[in-house]
């Protein structure tokens, strides 16, 4: 394809780093058998460190300085089509589409809040269908309809009736799960733009609110439903 | 009394943002040149570190420094470092590596080599009391907690301590802490119902969303930090100590906090680890803390065993109380939840003698913090169930029973008997009562579905409700804008601006007119008390008025100095001040701003009272000269303790095959005095509501006790409810009295809120199976099913940190 071409940075692909999440640091104990001793002797022998990596991305636009090398190794320019315009962007081979999202292309909206499809704060819709972008590799996105919280207004700056529902019905407590919110209950409404209550409970299950707004934001989308 | 503004619902200014995505938390910020920070984390639960080598990740291209624990000034033990070469617990930072990205941060560290030396360890509060059991920390086992001065100790108990407990029973050797009232002996032996029971209730994750950031950078030797905090004002001293910096040298934004539920109350540790970084390798650095390094770092809720014999009289009255608990208080400094519990024992049931003793154990678990309602929930899980089985014991109604001791006039709380500034927890149990329909409700009580089975419950919380001695600052500006500049945080209670709305109110002014102004130190924000502990109602409607008040008092000099006669002949009204004898002599608001300015000293800011705080004072400094200054401390008498009650009815069903439990309806009603604004009170009852069931139903800190390994480092091993394990509707009322202590009558809420449907819940499920009290949080399924089949449980009774 024309837009795309191979970036290759001064760093090798990195392999992922061992223990390198919660997995690795329970799998230790299964690796050394479960004597205390054995394990604190293990560590102490391999000097096995616990590293905190969880998210790993390349080159950030905004940030990076003329020298950063692309850690990742190959990064391809691709096109993505994001809220109804094309962006061109570089991408690595396991890069999230949430990480993309916020830190190449400045749509901040969209949160990380567990990156590990537990929360539902990262919701995006592709092709209309509400996804968990930390857990969608870009790649497996080019061609298709990504629609973020950004993508929401209207030209004037009119909001989306599930937006407008949210501030008349104060949906958000804290606010941090929100845009996923606003995504899930967006994509429901276009596959059923009158559900019932509970229809909209089950749609927006999958995003979690430790605030437990749950009732506003129900109440949210039972006004959007109304005034759509 | 009839406001324009309180009691009204209105658009928050900052809740348009978080519908668009344009509200920007710690993570969302982004600056020149930004590096990004990853931690060494600690693999074991208590070690020393040696032999550290950092050199071959230093040569890795892309590296830009190491910041290790000897750079950083170490506080007073136990308060929390930043960074240690002594973890312990499992997650501590040892060192911390800055890169350009986080993939070579993360490769970096493990190009690190270290030793550990281990050390002893314990995760069981009970194993460090025992005669030469392990000491989670090298200089004591034990804890005398106090907020901001918790006292390390060593403190064995004897085997007898043990032994003389009995089966099941907690043992109550030697407290650290404790007081009395009255004669809880006697009180005891009069009784006409003596419970003794033990229980525990479990610690927890504060599973904020938002797992927390802070972004740092220096400029012309400032500190610019975005941070994931609850309070913005409050936050400064903390962060000029914990920096060792002058507090006018830090820039401080958290305009948004992604929840925080007491975790995020005021600046933590790990802060100071991307500041320091920064000025290290002279660029901005990033830390985000991934979610399981949330479960680390995130802190928690401290976990409690207790033991409780209760008195009652033949009427259900409470005559005595007897609280021992043992604190799980992590490593660390801690909080004194145990405190709060007694308290809140004390003020729930208004005991007529109580005797509470305490002592806080070290473990080598994550660092504990405050969490909704501290001590005084846990005291809804534990004591709530017992009242019901009195009640079945001495053939009682289970709401008479709560009338007769519930706090209205005359209620006092604690070992002085500090009387409550305001009592109305049996209109909110009556209340709640008639939402749920509790008459009818009751008579579903057993009533079998298949496998289901209904069970009802009610609950209370207790929870203090405000403070005083904080200040306010307002400034009318000749544009004719009332800016509140308000250092409260943003924790998602909106009360920012409703408590800001006071300060409207007392100038007649349109809210349309008024600007909020907060999130940012660089906005001249007065010092407030942090957003935490249901305080921020009560404290800053009263920081707010004393400012609107010294506003008014201002007008009214200007009016009579440049319109003639005293400043008692004037009045406000309209964005004016005028003669109340003659309307047509008047000031409209912008010309008394612009009259302010030319007249300087306190009436534009060139001079401020003496007592207010120094944030206070350099945040008038800012302002001098931009228009009418309102400021003042609140120096309002405050008579007693602000109370906050709240009681819940819930329903469940309970499945007897599976011990699946659906709470399909709750109710909560709250005494939180005048209510301001009634949707966000509505949405905080309900969200309380939510929490209280999680850690009911399912939250609860896992610990392999063999190796001292969390298990509960995700939402799917330690979760809070999603929509599907909640009501799709619930009720909620207010009993809306005003609190004589506050100048419009407004309390705190948000932390009995969770304590009431917590409790109500817990009853549910106690109800529904015939009265069985599990004596713990939170009640799981495979907990039900053994209770139905007979079988033991897979724990102990007084077994803390299990699956």
């Amino acid at each position: 394809m024309t837009d795309e071409k191979t970036l290759v940075s001064g760093i090798d692909v990195p392999t992922p780093a061992s223990g390198t999440d919660d997995v690795g640091v329970l799998g230790s104990i299964g690796r050394v058998g479960a004597s205390r001793r054995q394990f604190i002797k293990g560590v102490i022998s391999s000097g096995a460190a616990v590293s905190s990596a969880g998210y790993v991305f390349g080159g950030m636009a905004g940030c990076a300085t003329e020298e950063a090398p692309m850690a990742g190794g190959v990064e391809r320019l691709i096109s993505l089509n994001v809220n109804g315009e094309t962006r061109r962007v570089d991408v690595l081979p396991y890069e999230t589409l949430a990480m993309t999202l916020r830190y190449k292309l400045g749509l901040t909206g969209t949160k990380l809040g567990c990156d590990r499809a537990e929360c539902g704060a990262c919701t995006v819709l592709l092709d209309g269908v509400s996804t968990y972008s930390c857990s969608t590799l870009t790649h497996t996105v080019r061609g298709r309809a990504i629609r973020t919280v950004e993508g929401l207004e209207g030209p004037n700056g009119e909001l989306h009736p599930v937006q407008q529902a949210m501030i008349d019905e104060l949906g958000p407590q804290c606010g941090f799960c929100t845009p996923g919110q606003v995504m899930a209950a967006v994509a429901l409404m276009e596959a059923n733009p009158s559900p019932t209550r509970d229809e909209a409970r089950f749609a927006l299950s999958g995003n979690l609110c430790r605030c437990g707004a749950y009732d506003h934001y129900l109440n949210s989308v039972m006004r959007a439903a109304q005034s759509a | 009394m009839a406001y324009t503004l309180l009691g009204k619902d209105f658009t928050p200014p900052d809740v348009r943002a978080k519908v668009t995505g344009g509200a920007k938390y710690a993570e969302d910020f982004r600056a020149e040149g930004m590096a990004f920070c990853k931690l060494l984390l600690s693999p074991a639960p208590h070690a020393r570190v040696v032999n550290v080598d950092v050199s071959a990740a230093l040569e890795m291209e892309g590296v830009l420094g190491v910041l290790q624990a000897s750079e950083l000034r170490a506080p007073p033990p136990p308060v929390e470092p930043a960074l240690t070469d002594e973890p312990l617990f499992v997650g501590q930072p040892i060192l911390a590596v800055a890169a350009e990205n986080e993939t070579i941060a993360s490769d970096a560290l493990d190009g690190i080599t270290y030793d550990l030396e281990p050390l002893p360890f314990t995760v069981d509060p009970l194993e460090a009391l025992y005669p030469g059991g392990p000491s989670a920390r090298q200089d004591g086992n034990a804890a005398v907690v106090n907020y901001g001065n918790t006292v390390v100790e060593t403190r064995h108990w004897t085997a007898q301590d043990f032994a003389a407990a009995g089966d099941g029973q907690l043992p109550t050797g030697e407290p650290n802490m404790e007081w009395s009232y009255g004669d809880v002996d006697q009180a005891l032996a009069d009784a006409a119902l003596v419970l003794d029971e033990s229980f525990v209730t479990a610690g927890l994750a504060h599973h904020s969303m938002e797992p927390r950031t802070t972004m740092a950078w220096w400029e012309n030797g400032k500190c610019h930090l975005h941070g994931s905090v609850q309070s913005q004002s409050f936050s400064m001293p903390i962060l000029a100590g914990m920096l060792d910096m002058a507090q006018e040298d830090i820039v401080f934004v958290s305009e948004y906090c992604g929840g925080g539920f007491g975790s995020k109350a005021v600046p933590f540790p790990s802060m100071a680890i991307p500041v320091n970084l920064s000025r290290k390798i002279g660029r901005p650095v990033m830390m985000r803390l991934t979610r399981h390094e949330e479960y680390y770092l995130g802190l928690a809720r401290t976990g409690l065993q207790g033991r409780i014999r209760l008195g009652f009289s033949a009427e259900g009255r409470v005559t005595a109380a007897d609280l021992f608990l043992i604190q799980e208080n992590g490593p660390h400094a801690g909080f004194p939840n145990l405190t709060g519990a007694a308290a809140g024992v004390s003020a729930m049931y208004q005991p007529e003698s109580m005797r509470f003793r305490g002592v806080g154990v070290f473990t080598n678990t994550p660092p504990r913090m405050a969490q909704r309602g501290p001590g005084y929930n846990e005291m809804s899980a534990a004591i709530e169930p017992l009242i019901d089985k009195a009640a079945r014991e001495l053939d009682l109604d289970r709401l008479a029973i709560r009338m007769i001791n519930a706090p209205g006039e005359g209620a006092t709380v604690g070992p002085q008997r500090t009387p409550l500034t305001s009592a109305f927890l049996p209109e909110a149990l009556t209340m709640a009562a008639e939402q749920f329909n509790w008459e009818e409700r009751r008579a579903l009580s057993g009533q079998r579905n298949g496998s289901k089975v209904t069970g009802v419950g009610v609950g209370l919380a207790y929870h203090p409700a405000g403070n005083n001695g904080f200040d306010g600052l307002v400034r009318l500006t000749p544009e004719g804008k009332l800016h509140i500049h308000t250092g409260v945080g943003n924790l998602g209670t909106y009360s920012h601006s409703a408590t800001s709305r006071v300060a409207a109110e007392i100038l007649k002014c349109d809210w349309a007119d008024c600007i909020i102004e907060r999130g940012d130190s660089r906005r001249h924000l007065p010092h407030n008390q942090g957003q935490f502990g249901s305080n921020t109602s009560f404290t800053m409607s009263r920081t707010n008025y004393v400012a609107a008040m010294d506003a008014v008092a201002k007008l009214k000099e200007i009016a009579a100095m440049d319109l003639g006669g005293s400043p008692e002949d004037y009045d406000i009204g309209g964005h004016r001040v005028f003669a109340t004898d003659d309307e047509s002599k008047f000031l409209t608001y912008p010309d008394a701003a612009r009259r302010a300015i030319e007249l300087g000293g306190k009436f534009s800011g060139e001079e401020a009272p003496e007592d207010i705080n120094p944030t206070t004072q350099m945040a008038v400094a800012g302002l001098a000269g931009t228009g009418l200054i309102g400021v003042a401390r609140d120096n309002i008498e405050l008579n007693g303790q602000p109370a906050a009650h709240v009681a819940g009815c819930a329903m469940v069903e309970l499945d007897l095959e599976t011990g699946h439990v659906e709470v399909v309806d709750y109710a909560g009603a709250v005494d939180c005095g005048t209510v301001v604004h009634p949707m966000s009170l509505a949405t905080q009852t309900k969200g309380g509501a939510v929490m209280g069931i999680g850690m009911a139903r399912y939250e609860r800190h896992i610990y392999d006790r063999q190796n001292g390994l969390p298990g509960s480092i995700g939402f799917h091993q330690a979760k809070p409810p999603s929509y599907l394990d909640v009501p799709a509707e619930m009720q909620t009322g207010a009993v809306d009295m005003p609190d004589p202590e506050n100048p419009v009558g407004i309390k705190g809420v948000g932390e009995p809120v969770m304590g009431a449907a917590l409790a109500a819940v817990l009853n549910a499920i106690s109800d529904a199976m015939g009265g069985h009290v599990f004596n713990r949080t939170p009640v799981t399924p495979d907990m039900i099913v053994n209770a139905l089949a007979g079988r033991e449980q897979s724990h102990g009774p007084l077994d803390v940190n299990t699956a």
